[in-house]
């Protein structure tokens, strides 16, 4: 069923909603799959929470919406909605038999976007639409917001040209929206647009506004960072002392629970941990320009998201260890991971030097580097696996151009290796430097790196070009940062790879198809199909799917939900959700910026 | 009597007499062509499951001393299990307690357990007649709501 947000069948919305349900309890499994059946909507029904994960990573733009008990045997169902909204950014939905306030509370600061007592009725079910349908809403603002803070003029010429072409037939409301909306802008919107969610207003920790924020930090060093001066740094006029506390604490949790993940991890399917040693080479990444995809690897033109792919950038040859404390690990290029052995090879013969002359874009982000951590598939389950990249700029190099992100624009011409440009892009300035070298790069393909998806995600993708809508609506840098970030629309047809200059090592384990695009001296392994659990290096920013109804999903930037901070803030790092974008993001993105051909 | 009315007469006295509530009858609203027997698998899952989290109470009431947590998250489930199918006194034993294990009374949680069970088993009688009943009155016959 095709999107039903702004499309002609609006009758028939929300029809076909794709509800996954969670809960142990066979009886009521059973029973919420017949209501929500009788609602005519699509169910997946789920009695552990793991595999519902699992799923939920899977393929990211599969589900619209969850439901989930609070009282499950494998996991608790707050640490369920946590992962949920972090990582995927879907609308979750609570049940319990117990509704005593505290609980209720609870799952109100979990990000719940509604707790329903049981027995449920079917009414109650009925309306579950209206969650998402606000969520995309309210992403939509968001992403307008958003663009009107950064450096949208750049994009916004980039991305005409693919709007056409891209925009999906749900994207219809995303554009006028946009355009209506332009002049907004104001932070003020976002509060006020979305009075009835749950969730108050919440601040878009987009990939540019994060990088912003990741520059800051490891500009005033790690420990020495406190909210005020990350937020002098920072100079976004709209941006709160509060914002920059609640999302700095995120970080310090995903910074930390990084470094447990390191400690502990098994490796990676496609990058081990142990190889990276960030210490170790810092040179070995080559980063400068940090990847140098290699444009030949873009055969696949699959941008990996999906799939296991691992994306390493080495950002700038800083790095800064303590500032990660043991996040990340670089995949020295030299150490292919098996996954990406066979890429590896590739972008290694191939590529040393930006093959898109973007090698000299890529540069120099920020001072520091911010190793992405790698993370095992592991890690995945457990906690969402965000790879930051701190971009660290290499001083010699010109800032990249690189879309808006470090996008690797690789020609056709190798097999496409995924350029994860997620990862944070520390550096702002990334994001909206035109690409001056030659031609601009254009991050064809940025599949957001976050999330896991599977390999199908990457079959997706190309489907999704209407998806891109976010992006296109977008076009600004907005997109062009998501497209950093990772994202990596998976072309499944060959989309070429651009060179990026990936700060962010962008790790990445996903079940792509597509190879992974290894950065020339940087290290930038991905695993390629592997069954790697994706680290979804999201920079920070989120794209959700909205719209989720179907294959039409517009992507919107998930911000962080720097209003609530949960206890247990499974906000490891950033929550990027760079999952969904990659779907759509596949032309739309490319276009958006400059494109290599 | 006849049989529909008989089947209509049973329905009508077990929510009349507090064995089951508003979630049966959201059961049976359920029940369509696609599931004709809807009710009666649910009903039947219902059980079969459950005797599972009763085994464990049991073990776990068997321990000594108590563990109320552990009690109190089984009879949480149970009490959630329960729930589906609008078994209104189980349920209400349940809560019962509930209470009793977050206000440590070993002596309650046994009383409440035994009179949990009972009701329990009662309803599963119940229960099974009546469907008896109601396939012998006419597979298209459910007993049509009066209210």
């Amino acid at each position: 069923m095709e999107s039903g947000f702004a499309s002609p069948r609006a009758d028939a919305f929300p029809a076909g909603l794709r509800v996954l349900v969670v809960d142990d309890d066979p009886t009521w499994l059973k029973i919420l799959e017949k209501m929500l059946k009788k609602c005519s909507y699509e169910v997946t029904t789920c009695c552990l929470a793991r595999d519902a994960l699992d799923m939920l990573r899977e393929r990211k733009d599969r589900f619209d919406i969850v439901i989930s008990d609070v009282n499950m045997p494998d996991m608790d169902g707050f640490k369920l909605l946590e992962h949920v909204g972090l990582e995927m950014d879907l609308p979750v939905i609570m049940m319990s038999v117990d509704g005593e306030t505290s609980r209720v509370m609870k799952g109100v600061q979990h990000g719940a976007c509604d707790y329903l007592l049981k027995p449920v009725r079917m009414k109650e079910l009925r309306n579950i639409w209206q969650h998402v349908f606000r969520k995309k809403i309210h992403e939509v603002k968001e992403i307008e917001n958003h663009e009107i803070h950064d450096d949208v003029q750049m994009m916004r010429s980039g991305s005409e040209e693919f709007d056409d072409g891209h925009l999906p037939s749900g994207l219809d409301l995303v554009s006028p929206r946009k355009r209506k909306d332009m002049e907004n802008k104001e932070h003020e919107d976002q509060e006020l647009s979305d009075p009835s969610a749950m969730k108050k207003a919440r601040v878009v920790w987009s990939v540019d506004l994060h990088q912003k924020f990741v520059n800051a930090v490891n500009q005033i060093g790690f420990d020495k960072v406190g909210p005020k001066k990350i937020l002098d740094l920072m100079k976004v006029p709209w941006l709160t002392r509060e914002n920059v506390a609640s999302h700095l604490q995120k970080y310090r949790l995903y910074l930390s629970r990084l470094q447990k993940q390191n400690e502990s991890k098994a490796p990676f399917c496609g990058t081990k941990q142990s190889d990276f040693t960030p210490k170790d080479t810092p040179g070995s990444f080559g980063i400068e320009n940090s990847i140098k995809m290699h444009q030949n690897n873009a055969a696949n033109s699959s941008y990996g998201y999906c799939g296991n792919k691992i994306l390493l950038q080495n950002v700038g040859s800083e790095i800064h260890e303590n500032d990660l404390k043991g996040i990340i690990s670089f995949l020295p290029i030299t150490e292919p991971r098996k996954a990406l052995a066979g890429d590896v090879s590739n972008t290694q013969k191939s590529s040393n030097g930006s093959r898109v002359g973007l090698s000299h874009s890529f540069g120099s982000l920020g001072p520091d580097v911010n190793y992405p951590t790698i993370q095992s598939p592991n890690c995945w389950n457990t906690d969402i696996p965000v790879i930051q990249f701190a971009q660290k700029a290499k001083q010699e190099k010109e800032p990249y151009i690189l879309l808006e992100d470090n996008y690797m624009h690789l020609p056709p011409s190798g097999p496409q290796n995924q350029i994860q440009a997620d990862g944070l892009q520390s550096s702002p300035p990334i994001n909206s430097r035109p690409v001056t070298e030659k031609g601009k790069v254009i991050a064809t393909e940025i599949k957001p790196l976050c999330t896991e998806y599977g390999s199908n995600h990457v079959g997706d993708i190309s489907r999704r070009g209407q998806g891109i809508n976010l992006f296109s609506v977008q076009a600004d840098k907005d997109v062009a940062n998501a497209q950093a970030f990772g994202y990596m629309p998976t072309a499944t047809g060959s989309s070429p790879m651009r060179n990026q200059s990936f700060d962010q090592i962008y790790i990445n384990n996903w079940n792509s198809l597509q190879p992974s695009i290894i950065p020339e001296g940087g290290s930038f392994l991905s695993s390629s199909h592997e069954d790697l659990e994706p680290c979804s290096l999201q920079g920070g920013y989120g794209y959700t799917e909205t719209v989720g109804f179907n294959n039409e999903e517009i992507l919107a930037y998930e911000h962080l939900d720097l209003t609530a901070d949960p206890p247990s803030h499974l906000y490891d790092g950033l929550r990027f959700n760079c999952d969904y974008p990659c779907d759509s993001m596949e032309y739309p993105l490319m276009d958006r910026g400059l494109f290599i051909a | 009597m006849d049989l529909k009315r008989q089947v209509a007469y049973m329905r009508r006295s077990l929510f009349d007499q507090g064995y089951l509530d508003e979630q049966f009858i959201q059961l049976e609203d359920l029940q369509d062509d696609v599931n004709p027997n809807f009710v009666e698998e649910i009903v039947t899952l219902f059980y079969r499951d459950s005797a599972r989290l009763i085994l464990n109470i049991e073990q776990a009431m068997e321990k000594s001393p108590l563990d109320f947590d552990k009690l109190d998250t089984y009879m949480h489930q149970f009490k959630g299990s329960s729930s589906s199918i609008g078994a209104k006194k189980v349920k209400s034993e349940a809560t019962q307690f509930r209470e009793f294990c977050k206000a440590g009374n070993a002596e309650g949680c046994l009383r409440t357990y035994q009179q949990l069970k009972k009701e329990y088993t009662t309803l599963r009688k119940k229960l099974e007649t009546y469907f008896q009943l109601a396939r012998q009155a006419g597979p298209a016959e459910t007993a049509s709501r009066p209210n």
